[in-house]
């Protein structure tokens, strides 16, 4: 079993929601990012999704387009990315790593090669925001060998078809993008998240997560009452860019305090 | 026809692809919505009541069928061959673009959508968006980038007057392409009521099929055209080649007629050795970008570069992944022209002929001019005038150095 499956293995057990913050790597600065890593993982990450930085992100809203800025502009490219996961793994073994990114420069690497230099660098799980699965065969088929876990996205615009394609693709968790938009924009409507999390769970095996749209404590709790994971990443990336590093670690930590609390209310059979 | 050319006629396939290229690399979110576009697009395509309503618009709004203009004055200077030009700078608002917005828009109202996007380089497409939302009584949304807001400040009044809403985009190069992000962004965001209008035969599956589709009205009158004037088909076609959609309007119909050359004239800017043009078929790579696979401008490590072109409507580091395919295959030929060379053009034709081009179509005006002396006088070379230059006279002027 993966990184990513034992770790999910794990929570189940204890009955408890994954917390999964992204960040982007070499934001703000390519040296700050290893030791954030660690933080984050100290503040009760449970896996941590390091964003590859690309000129064009089409999914992205204004606050991680302006991180994917910062970190090109220091000259943050995808084999330094991959630098910091080796250099992260010297000091943690466990928390699993998943780069999150846009296909062009995996291509400009090469499927084997990025397959071959991500595994070695201890990456555990790839999500390629725009690469669905029907143009994902020849990168899947370079992943898996390796112990690679191909994460793929379900949206409220996934029909049930579609959510079947997904699921035989898919490895370690499904990433539901809980909100029509771009990362950051707006709210989740929660019931209808909740809805659409147990519609897939009919068709997926796979740990479901949940992100875009999470701002706060409070929404991370009630997310993780139907999610196996809480994913945050603009929110953390923007209080990141203005209040620093401690305020970013902080909030997390708070986010983690929720879902906990969450979590106990749940094992305790407590209604929302 | 030989097998190859009846196979290429006949792409893209089920999911896309022109051989690699094209194909459908989007985010989750869009995958819905784009199989809808689709599906709604082979329903329509052929169903008579639709195409009745697109044929009586393009006659009478568009101004179709364009001439076919056989510039003499300007062959005999040049000594070669004789150039016909499709005028396509004759149609409403100025440029091919309106063929293709019109056609989406008239898709857009069958599939009850009442909110118009679109991104725009040059503003000819977000004009002709703009154009056809005002006509159907649609709200329009028009991205642009700021650097090209600042070059093409006329266009911008234009869309401003046609009651769309333009949307400055800083993001980036601050160009087409980051428009075409900020586009993509707004589509994921209103799926339910929004319609996007892609300008040119690049994106995601089906975009670069739909777009083509539209604009090869273009290549079928130009291939009536020169058969009623010259009795037979041209040498070569010649086309400036951005995303592409006037040079594959143009090519597609001729693609089985096997003597015809097809050239796309790409944005050379200050020539390839610097490292500053718009010419990703010429100088570029395969990649992955804005929905496709196509030849691309990027670094080693798959980010994107800037581009340059004296045209905003060239200044893309993509093309349509057609065309990615058709200079794999050998079937077109991709050159690129400067920006010095296409100004040379510019003079040249506004001088001979009293027909001012865009920028853009100078490009192939320029090349025109090279293969008419290659052909000699017993030669036929077709250009697409893709575009009237009123557009361009401010850059024109500021590059002479006069403040108009």
């Amino acid at each position: 079993m993966s990184r990513i499956g034992e770790r999910f293995q794990a929570l189940r057990e204890a009955g408890r929601t994954a917390l999964v913050p992204y960040l982007t790597a070499g934001d703000p600065d390519p040296a700050a990012t290893v030791p954030l890593m660690h933080r984050l993982v100290e503040a009760g990450a449970d896996l941590l999704e390091l964003g590859v930085p690309f000129s064009d992100p089409m999914a992205d809203g204004p606050v991680i387009q302006a991180a994917c800025e910062r970190a090109l502009a220091h000259g943050v490219r995808l084999r330094d990315v991959l630098d910091m996961v080796a250099r992260f793994r010297e000091r943690d073994a466990e928390t699993p790593v998943v780069l999150m990114g846009y296909l062009n420069p995996v291509e400009a690497m090469g499927y084997a090669a990025f397959a071959e230099r991500a595994a070695a660098a201890g990456v555990d799980g790839v999500l390629t925001v725009d690469l669905p699965p029907e143009e994902a065969g020849e990168l899947v088929a370079e992943l898996r060998p390796r112990g690679l876990d191909p994460v793929f996205l379900a949206a409220p615009t996934t029909s049930e078809e579609r959510a079947r394609g997904i699921a035989r693709q898919a490895g370690g968790f499904l990433y539901y993008v809980s909100l029509k938009g771009v990362t950051g924009a707006g709210h989740l409507d929660l019931g209808d998240a909740a809805r659409r999390v147990e519609a897939l769970r009919r068709v997926v095996s796979l740990p479901v997560g949940v992100g875009f749209g999470i701002r706060n404590p409070e929404a991370a709790a009630r997310v993780a009452r139907v999610a196996d994971a809480v994913v945050v990443g603009s929110a953390l990336v923007e209080r990141l860019a203005r209040e620093g590093e401690e305020a970013a670690v902080g909030w997390l930590a708070s986010l983690r305090a929720a879902v906990d609390e969450a979590d106990a209310q749940a094992a305790a059979g407590g209604s929302p | 026809m030989p097998e190859a050319e009846a196979r290429a006629a006949a792409l893209p396939d089920e999911r896309g692809h022109f051989g690699p290229y094209g194909g459908r690399f989007v985010a989750e979110t869009l995958m819905g919505p784009l199989q809808e576009l689709e599906a709604a697009w082979r329903r329509f395509r052929d169903d008579p009541g639709f195409r009745a309503e697109l044929d009586r618009d393009l006659a009478c709004y568009v101004g179709r069928p364009t001439p076919l203009y056989p510039a003499e004055r300007w062959s005999r200077r040049l000594g070669g061959a004789r150039i016909y030009l499709k005028r396509e700078d004759l149609t409403h608002t100025g440029a091919h673009k309106i063929n293709n917005t019109v056609g989406q828009a008239l898709l857009a109202r069958r599939m009850g959508k009442s909110r118009l996007i679109a991104e725009t380089g040059a503003g000819q497409h977000g004009v002709a968006t703009a154009t056809v939302a005002a006509r159907l009584g649609m709200r329009c949304v028009v991205y642009m980038g700021a650097e090209d807001m600042a070059r093409q400040a006329i266009n911008v009044y234009r869309m401003r007057l046609l009651g769309a809403e333009v949307v400055e985009v800083s993001a980036g190069s601050r160009t087409l392409k980051d428009a075409l992000n900020e586009a993509l962004r707004d589509w994921v965001t209103h799926v339910d009521d929004t319609f996007y209008v892609l300008g040119t035969v690049a994106g995601p599956h089906p975009y670069p099929a739909l777009v083509r589709d539209l604009q090869a009205v273009i290549g079928r009158e130009a291939r009536a055209q020169i058969l009623e004037a010259e009795g037979r088909l041209p040498d070569a076609l010649v086309a400036c080649v951005g995303g592409g959609s006037n040079a594959m309007g143009l090519f597609h119909p001729f693609l089985e007629d096997e003597g015809v050359a097809l050239y796309g004239v790409e944005g050379g800017g200050e020539g390839l050795a610097s490292g500053r043009h718009a010419a990703p078929l010429c100088a570029g790579r395969p990649g992955v970008l804005h929905g496709n696979r196509t030849y691309l401008l990027e670094d080693a490590d798959g980010q994107i570069l800037p581009t340059h072109s004296i045209s905003a409507g060239l200044d893309y580091p993509g093309v349509g992944p057609e065309h990615a395919w058709l200079k794999d295959t050998g079937r077109a030929r991709y050159v690129a022209v400067t920006d010095e060379e296409a100004l040379e053009a510019f003079h040249d034709l506004t001088r001979t002929e009293g027909i001012l081009p865009a920028l853009e179509s100078s490009h192939a005006l320029a090349y025109a001019m090279r293969l008419a002396r290659e052909y000699g006088p017993e030669g036929v070379i077709l250009v697409n005038l893709s575009g009237r230059g009123d557009k361009d006279v401010h850059t024109v002027a500021a590059r002479e150095g006069l403040a108009l």
